[in-house]
C-alpha cells in the first residue's frame, strides 16, 4: 500500500511536475492577494488569455515563450487602457472584448500554422510534457516575482488600499501599477504550462479570496494564501497521477474545495458565523437584553 | 533644514483643468493661502471641488496655470511629504485587511527606506499621532470595525504622522456625529495654530463660519475668495449654489443682542447655515454648552 502511495515519487516526470506545480501555485497565490484586494480578477483572467497569441508566435519563431507572452500580455493591457480612457465603454466590456480578441487571434494562429505546440497544451496545460528549458523560464519568472513582492509589498499594498495617498507621498503610482500588471502577466505565462490558460485565473484568485475570508491582516492573508497555493498544487499534481486526470483540473478543484470550506466555516466572515451572529442579535432584541445604546449621532442638532 | 519651523504657502494661479473627454472641469482658478489658516472649499456637486483637490495633489495636470507649494511645483512638494490627504469615507475600502496601526504607519512611508520598514522615529510619531486623536486603544482593530468618527480620526492621525504642512480634507463631517465633529474641529484649530494650512471641502455649510478663517467658493472657477466674515455671504452663496440650496426665511433669532429678528437658513445637504439680520453669520455658540451639559450626569 505504502509502496503504491509512494509510486509517483519514483518517476522523474512526476517529481518535476509536483515541484513545478507547487512553485507556480505559491507564486500565483502570492499575487492573488493583490488581485482580490484590487478587484483585478477579471484582469487576471484577461491577461492569462491575452498571452496566448504571444506564446504561439514565440513557439513558431523559436523564441522563448515567456518573451512572446509578455509582449502580448502588455499589449493587451495597453489596448484596454486606451479604449477605456477614450470611449464611454465600461471596463468589463473593454476587458471582455480585448481578451477574447487576443485569445481568438492565438487560436487562429495555432490552427492555421500548426507547429510543435498543440492548442490543447496552451488551453489546458500539460505539465507532464514540460521541457527543461520551460522549467528554467518558469523558475526565473517565479524568483523575480517573489523577489519584487518581497521587496515592495508594502508599496503595492498602499497602492491597492489608497492610491491617492501613495501619490500624495511621492510614490510613483504609474510604475507600481505597471509592475503589478507585469508580474501578473509573467506569472500567468508561467502558470500556463501547469494548468492552462483557462484555469490560470482560478490560481490567481481563489487562494487570495480564501485567505481574505479567514483573516483581517494582510501579512497573515499572504501566508495563508501561499500555504494553500503550494499545498493544493502539490497534492493536486500528486492525485492526478492516481486518477490519471488533468493536473490543472485536480489543482483547481482542490482549491475550490478549500475555498468552500472556508466560505462555510471561517470563524468571522464565514456563512455559518454570520448566520449565528445574526440570530444572536435578533434573540437579544426579542428578549430585551440591553444591547447597544442609541448612537449619540441620532440626537437632533 | 527643519521645515516645521518655516511656513509653507499654497498658491493656485489661473488653473484650468480639462479631462480627456474634452470636459473643462475648472478654469482660471486662483487663490493663495498663507500658513496657519483653515480654509473651506464650498460649491455644488460637479463644481470642480474634487478637481481642484486633484490639481493640488498633482493627480491632474492643469492645461494652463500652476499650483505652487512654498514656491515648488506639486511633485517636489510631495517628495517632501508636505501634502497630506484625508479621503472621503466613501473612497476607502473599509473591509481591506489592514489595522488602524497599519494605516497610520502608511503616513510614514515617504520617510522610510526602500523596503519601507518602520524605524523607531516612525513608530514614535505614529504612536503620538494616535494619542493625539485619542485612538490608541483601537490600534489593533481592523479599520472596518470602527465608527464613522473613529474612521475619520484614524486618517487624521495618518496625516499627522506624515507631518504634512498642507492637509486636505474631503467631506470630513460626513457620517460623523455631533460630538466627534466638535473634536475634529478642535484638532484642526490646533493644527492651524501650529502653522498648517488646512483646506476642507465640505457640504456642511453650518460649520464653515464656526471654524474656517477663509472660504473659497467655486463653480467651475473661483467665484469668491477671502475671509469668512466678508466672503461667506448670502449673495456669494446664491452665486455659488444658484437654486441648489434650500432657503428658509424665519422671523426669529436665538442670538441675544441682535437688533432684528429675521433669520435666513441656507442648507445644502448637511448642517445649515444661519444668516442673521444684515448678513451677520450666526455661529453655533451652543456647541460648547451642549457638550458640557452632555458630559454631566
Amino acid at each position: 500500500m505504502i509502496e503504491y502511495l509512494l509510486s509517483p515519487f519514483h518517476y522523474d516526470l512526476m517529481l518535476k511536475a509536483m515541484f513545478v506545480s507547487a512553485m507556480i501555485g505559491g507564486v500565483c497565490a502570492c499575487l492573488s492577494c493583490f488581485v482580490t484586494l484590487k478587484g483585478w480578477s477579471l484582469m487576471g483572467d484577461a491577461l492569462s488569455h491575452a498571452v496566448v497569441p504571444g506564446v504561439s508566435l514565440a513557439y513558431m519563431l523559436g523564441l522563448p515563450f515567456a518573451l512572446g507572452a509578455f509582449v502580448s500580455g502588455i499589449l493587451a493591457a495597453l489596448c484596454m487602457g486606451f479604449i477605456k480612457s477614450r470611449t464611454r465603454i465600461r471596463e468589463d466590456a473593454v476587458i471582455g472584448i480585448v481578451f477574447t480578441t487576443f485569445f481568438a487571434a492565438g487560436v487562429l494562429m495555432i490552427s492555421l500554422y500548426p507547429s510543435n505546440i498543440k492548442l490543447n497544451t496552451i488551453v489546458f496545460g500539460n505539465i507532464l510534457g514540460i521541457a527543461a528549458g520551460d522549467i528554467w523560464q518558469m523558475l526565473i519568472i517565479s524568483s523575480v516575482t517573489m523577489l519584487v513582492v518581497a521587496l515592495k509589498w508594502r508599496d503595492l499594498l498602499l497602492h491597492s488600499f489608497d492610491p491617492n495617498q501613495a501619490r500624495a507621498i511621492g510614490l510613483n503610482v504609474g510604475v507600481l501599477h505597471v509592475t503589478l500588471l507585469t508580474l501578473l502577466a509573467a506569472t500567468a505565462v508561467a502558470a500556463l504550462q501547469a494548468v492552462g490558460a483557462c484555469l490560470v485565473v482560478a490560481m490567481l484568485v481563489t487562494p487570495g479570496a480564501t485567505a481574505y475570508l479567514l483573516t483581517d491582516r494582510f501579512g497573515r492573508m499572504m501566508i495563508i494564501a501561499m500555504v494553500m497555493g503550494v499545498l493544493t498544487s502539490l497534492i493536486g499534481a500528486y492525485v492526478s497521477f492516481f486518477v490519471n486526470a488533468s493536473t490543472g483540473g485536480c489543482i483547481v478543484v482542490l482549491q475550490t474545495a478549500v475555498f468552500l470550506t472556508a466560505l462555510m466555516l471561517a470563524p468571522k466572515h464565514g456563512v455559518i458565523a454570520s448566520w449565528l451572529k445574526g440570530r444572536a442579535s435578533v434573540t437579544a432584541l426579542m428578549t430585551g437584553v440591553p444591547g447597544e445604546p442609541v448612537p449619540s449621532g441620532a440626537v437632533m442638532r | 533644514m527643519d521645515h516645521i519651523a518655516q511656513g509653507i504657502d499654497l498658491v493656485v494661479q489661473d488653473v484650468t483643468v480639462a479631462y480627456n473627454n474634452g470636459h473643462v472641469a475648472l478654469h482660471d482658478a486662483s487663490f493663495s493661502l498663507n500658513p496657519g489658516t483653515i480654509c473651506a472649499l464650498v460649491g455644488v456637486n460637479g463644481s470642480g471641488k474634487s478637481t481642484l483637490f486633484k490639481a493640488i495633489m498633482g493627480f491632474v495636470r492643469p492645461v494652463r496655470g500652476t499650483v505652487r507649494i512654498a514656491g515648488d511645483p506639486v511633485k517636489a512638494a510631495h517628495k517632501k511629504n508636505w501634502v497630506a490627504y484625508v479621503p472621503q469615507s466613501e473612497d476607502v475600502d473599509w473591509s481591506f485587511p489592514v489595522s488602524v496601526w497599519d494605516v497610520v504607519l502608511m503616513g510614514r512611508y515617504g520617510y522610510m527606506n526602500f523596503l519601507r520598514i518602520p524605524g523607531a522615529q516612525d513608530k514614535r510619531l505614529a504612536m503620538e499621532s494616535l494619542e493625539r486623536v485619542k485612538m490608541t486603544e483601537f490600534k489593533d482593530r481592523q479599520i472596518g470595525e470602527l465608527s464613522g468618527g473613529q474612521k475619520k480620526r484614524v486618517f487624521l492621525a495618518r496625516a499627522l504622522a506624515q507631518q504634512g504642512r498642507i492637509i486636505l480634507l474631503d467631506e470630513p463631517f460626513t457620517g460623523v456625529d455631533f460630538k466627534t465633529e466638535g473634536a475634529i474641529i478642535a484638532l484642526l484649530r490646533e493644527l492651524r495654530d501650529d502653522g498648517h494650512i488646512i483646506l476642507v471641502s465640505t457640504h456642511n455649510l453650518g460649520t464653515v463660519p464656526e471654524f474656517c478663517d477663509q472660504v473659497v467658493m467655486i463653480n467651475r472657477t473661483v467665484l469668491a475668495f477671502g475671509p469668512t466674515e466678508t466672503t461667506f455671504t448670502e449673495e456669494n452663496l446664491a452665486l455659488a449654489f444658484g437654486g441648489a440650496l434650500r432657503h428658509l426665511r424665519l422671523d426669529h433669532t436665538d442670538v441675544p443682542g441682535a437688533e432684528r429678528n429675521e433669520l435666513v437658513v441656507l442648507t445644502d445637504d448637511e448642517g445649515a447655515l444661519v444668516v442673521g439680520a444684515g448678513g451677520r453669520l450666526e455661529r453655533r455658540k451652543a456647541r460648547n454648552d451642549d457638550q458640557k451639559a452632555g458630559s454631566e450626569p
